[in-house]
């Protein structure tokens, strides 16, 4: 067992700034598979981005997964033993599209606002506790809001964990930003 | 009659078609009781209390339960499909539905087949879609924010969060975002831009901004755009232009925001019952503007 963790360890991990040919995106039903993907992969050290898919694959809330082709029967093994399987592996020469690493602060008095992309988070300064959501589109931000709003930031579920698409996924973005902010 | 398409945030909440009243908090259609909140509750919920006072019948609401995964949105979709061409509504407000051009292309298609055109407003989702369809320009209204604004300058971005940096380090450039955004056909004809200020442009830039009530707090509480929304839609359906409906939307929604006092930690229901009384106060400076211009 400790020589294949050896194997293990020693296994490349391939960097995330592969370029030119050698790039392919894995394509899921849903954004919460993405999600799902992601952190299974990343649990076990592959280094993959989550990015917009190229015009051809848009069909609307979408996100995928970059991987160097050459690793995709490691990869999808990997996938296969978190029980989640892409919908197909596409490779891509075009550039993809990046999700927003900006984000806004607005100071509310007692209340900071933290928004990346369309989607908004508040939080009390002084007990912590996520006060509102606001902005975004798809049909899960109301339902997030209703399981995040009036919980401690350090306790509330994270959108990754019960959101389903782009709007969670932003939404994400926002409170781990938000949680920074506050030193969690 | 005028419609509002949308979802409730409940996988298991049955596709309903119907007339919606508002009563105790609560929207209800067809036997459903929805409590008032964040989304397309919140818009019903302004557009029933705007549709009163202003002598409109309730609006007609296509709805279904999803909760992210979009089989109830596919559903709905499905089911405007079918029945939309042989409706008669004066206005149709989309709002949150999962994006998916597929699916947006054949309602609107559906949409095409009515006797008569109706005023097209899109909001959250289904102006997402909208844009990303490349046929934006087929709607009356958009009510974007400003991230959402960006978005739509942003002839690459499927989606808000995708929007490019370059671009989203402009959001304090509000008119080029506005430009932007018609120069590459992806803004209705008429945009509601919400935010610290407010304003209604079209193809030929701004055309009002709106900044008073200045309430800092309304940016934060969620579902005060869906308010605005809601207003909009009740009074274009009770034949007010577009633009002149926007601006008395976005004040009227300014002013029930302030008779609240709100924190950044209010809740959109404790507005909805003010808003009969700000579109009454709203439109009676409107008139007495009018008289002196006369006078």
């Amino acid at each position: 067992m400790a020589f294949l963790d050896f194997l293990k360890r020693k296994h490349p991990r391939a960097p995330a700034e592969t370029q030119g040919l050698d790039r392919g995106i894995l394509v899921f039903e849903h954004t919460s598979e993405v999600i799902r993907a992601e952190t299974a992969l990343k649990a076990e050290g592959w280094k993959i981005r989550v990015m917009g898919p190229p015009p051809e694959v848009q069909s609307g809330c979408d996100l995928v997964i970059e991987i160097p082709l050459i690793e995709e029967l490691s990869i999808l093994r990997t996938l296969q033993a978190s029980g989640v399987k892409p919908k197909e592996v596409v490779p891509v020469s075009s550039p993809l599209l990046h999700p927003v690493d900006l984000f806004q602060t607005k100071d509310l008095g007692q209340y900071l606002m933290v928004r990346a992309a369309n989607m908004k988070v508040t939080i009390d300064k002084q007990t912590l506790t996520i006060v509102n959501v606001s902005g975004g589109g798809c049909p899960d931000v109301p339902y997030l809001a209703h399981r995040m709003v009036g919980k401690p930031l350090s306790d509330a579920p994270s959108p990754r964990e019960i959101g389903h698409t782009l709007c969670g996924y932003a939404l994400q973005l926002a409170y781990e930003e938000a949680r920074r902010q506050c030193g969690l | 009659m005028w419609a509002i398409v949308g979802t409730i945030p409940d996988r298991d909440f049955p596709l309903v078609t119907g007339q919606v009243s508002l009563k105790d908090n609560a929207i209800s259609i067809q036997g459903q009781h929805i409590p008032v909140s964040r989304g397309t509750p919140a818009l019903l919920a302004a557009a029933i209390k705007a549709g009163e006072f202003l002598g409109q019948p309730a609006p007609y609401g296509f709805l279904v339960g999803d909760s992210g995964l979009g089989v109830g949105s596919r559903r709905l979709c499905d089911y405007l499909v079918e029945h939309l061409g042989e409706s008669a509504f004066r206005a149709i407000t989309f709002h949150y539905v999962q994006p998916d051009v597929r699916w947006h292309n054949r309602v609107l298609s559906a949409v095409e087949q009515m006797a008569h055109r109706p005023i097209l407003v899109a909001d959250a989702g289904s102006m997402y879609v909208a844009k990303m369809s490349g046929r934006a320009a087929v709607y009356d209204l958009f009510t974007p924010d400003i991230g959402e604004l960006a978005f739509l300058a942003d002839e690459e971005a499927p989606h808000p969060l995708y929007t490019r940096g370059f671009i989203l380090h402009e959001e304090n450039r509000v008119p080029q975002l506005i430009a932007r955004s018609y120069a590459h056909n992806n803004a209705a004809r008429n945009l509601l831009v919400k935010g610290e200020r407010d304003y209604v442009a079209n193809q030929n830039g701004i055309q009002a901004t709106i900044d008073y009530p200045m309430v800092e707090a309304m940016e934060a509480i969620g579902g005060t755009g869906d308010t605005l929304t809601g207003i909009v839609a009740a009074l274009t359906t009770a034949g007010m232009e577009i633009s002149e409906a926007a601006i008395i939307a976005a004040r009227a929604n300014r002013l029930a925001g302030y008779y609240v006092k709100p924190t950044a930690a209010t809740q959109v229901r404790e507005i909805v019952s003010y808003i009969a009384g700000a579109l009454k106060e709203i439109l009676a400076e409107n008139k007495k503007g009018e008289a002196k211009k006369v006078a």
